[in-house]
């Protein structure tokens, strides 16, 4: 007999500078839920350091930042952010309208993964779930 | 002033001297209930007791969220630290959570003195989290002055939180159907302060004048339950209710209240024995538990009976004795 239940993955599913068009990530939210992980979940327009803010206070596992209108321009900032602040192990995801040079660039500040127009359920909900798994396995204070 | 002690694990260390970090990450520890989890709330309990914990709960879309938010405004504007705990409903089918309380709380995300931190329910029963009274014990801990539990919106049921908060607040609004369906039995039973929110709407009134009436017929009350007003999106009534809940507190001489915290944990238990019971049911397939499952289902022993033979089996005694 076990007691032992899975714990979910954390993961706060967001959108950073001007663009407030918000399916992409509401659809990628629901993905996520109901492939059993615990979302958080927030307005678009977040400031960069709200984002490192909601990820500390929520222990998330991994960052999905959408982005359709240039915004991920602003991920290596990000990137950057989260190391200062002790939270290097948390995963980001980036989806929406990325340039295959800017991806290169994305990838290269830490990003781990682009997901473009035409991505699947399936193939970004398993991706989710290593990620988790990684980030959990790179935490250093417990 | 606090003081850690160097034998106590690194992350209550670290949480008692106030570091965010450690408070979030010590929150996940619990939740997921790892030996670690015990070392660490045995590690704060000689710092417990400072914070108050109110809960706030009430049927869905009475404006929970939006009220907390400004409750927690008007705390900071009083100079106090704020730990607040939100729970949203787990699909019970797949187990997974859009957590989206903290949409309406956005603007204290970057102030240092408020902690927000989003539970999934998983499972539990109650508007709350099992782990819900742990996480709050976390908070008071990591010298939040005020403790804000906001629960799923059910309204119906959720006296759990009745067993951990100090003060617990109950919103009802107009315009939810059926005025008085929105607050059914049990949960008026737990309201220390009754809040109308959504004051500014026409039928505001009329579900405060209700409440009241709801109130008169109630056996009796040691202390009578302020039905109080609030807009919470116009910051209309929330002083009035912040009063109100200071009041609530300074009457309660929480830690000397000894039998209240005895209450608290049995109940606990009580909720961990239930889900434990529940994992064996849904685990096992032990000759016995096929015996009695099949004895239910052929109508030859009731469920009550079966529950107890069950327990018995698993705590080796005769559950008909008490």
């Amino acid at each position: 007999m076990t007691l032992d239940t899975v714990i979910p993955a954390r993961v706060l599913v967001t959108k950073i500078g001007l663009d407030g068009h918000d399916r992409g990530s509401r659809i990628v939210a629901a993905y996520l839920r109901d492939a059993g992980m615990e979302v958080i979940y927030t307005d678009p327009w977040q400031k960069l350091e709200a984002v490192v803010a909601l990820a500390l206070q929520e222990d998330v596992d991994v960052i999905g930042i959408s982005s359709l209108a240039t915004d991920h321009l602003l991920v290596p900032k990000l990137m950057k952010a989260l190391d200062e602040a002790g939270l290097g192990h948390i995963r980001v995801i980036v989806g929406g309208i990325v340039p295959a040079e800017e991806e290169a660039d994305l990838l290269k500040a830490g990003v781990s993964r682009v997901f473009h127009p035409g991505s699947g359920r399936e193939e970004i909900v398993e991706a989710v779930a290593k990620l988790a798994v990684d980030a959990a396995d790179d935490r250093t204070d417990d | 002033m606090k003081q850690a002690t160097p034998e106590m694990p690194a992350l209550a260390r670290r949480l008692i001297n106030g570091e965010t970090a450690a408070l979030a990450r010590a929150i996940s520890v619990v939740e997921r209930d790892t030996p670690q989890a015990i070392e660490i709330l045995r590690a704060i309990r000689p710092h417990l007791g400072q914070a108050i914990v109110v809960g706030f709960t009430g049927p869905p879309g009475a404006g929970k969220s939006t009220l907390v938010n400004a409750y927690v405004a008007e705390l900071r504007r009083r100079g106090k630290t704020v730990g607040i705990v939100a729970v949203d409903p787990s699909s019970p089918i797949t187990g997974g959570a859009v957590l989206g309380d903290r949409i309406r709380m956005a603007e204290h995300t970057l102030d240092e003195g408020v902690f927000i931190r989003s539970l999934a329910s998983r499972g539990a029963l109650g508007g709350l989290s099992a782990s819900a009274a742990q996480v709050a014990d976390l908070m008071d801990a990591a010298d939040r002055d005020v403790v804000i539990l906001e629960t799923v919106g059910t309204g119906q049921s959720e006296v759990e939180m009745a067993t951990i908060a100090d003060v617990r607040v109950v919103i009802a609004a107009p315009g939810l159907g059926d005025d008085v369906q929105a607050i059914k039995a049990g949960i008026l039973e737990i309201a220390d302060v009754l809040v109308v929110n959504k004051a500014d709407q026409p039928l505001a009134s009329q579900t405060r004048r209700q409440l009241n009436a709801m109130l008169g017929l109630r056996a009796t009350a040691e202390h009578p339950v302020p039905v109080l007003s609030t807009d919470a999106i116009n910051r209309v009534g929330v002083a009035d209710l912040a009063d109100a809940v200071t009041v609530v507190a300074d009457r309660r001489d929480r830690q000397t209240d000894r039998s209240a915290l005895a209450g608290r944990t049995r109940h606990l238990l009580a909720q961990a024995v239930s889900k434990a019971a529940e994992a064996h049911v849904m685990n096992s397939r032990s000759e016995k538990v096929e015996d009695i499952l099949h004895a239910v289902q052929d109508a030859r022993l009731g469920l009550t009976d079966a529950a107890k033979q069950i327990l018995g089996g698993i705590l080796g005694y005769n559950a008909n004795e008490q």
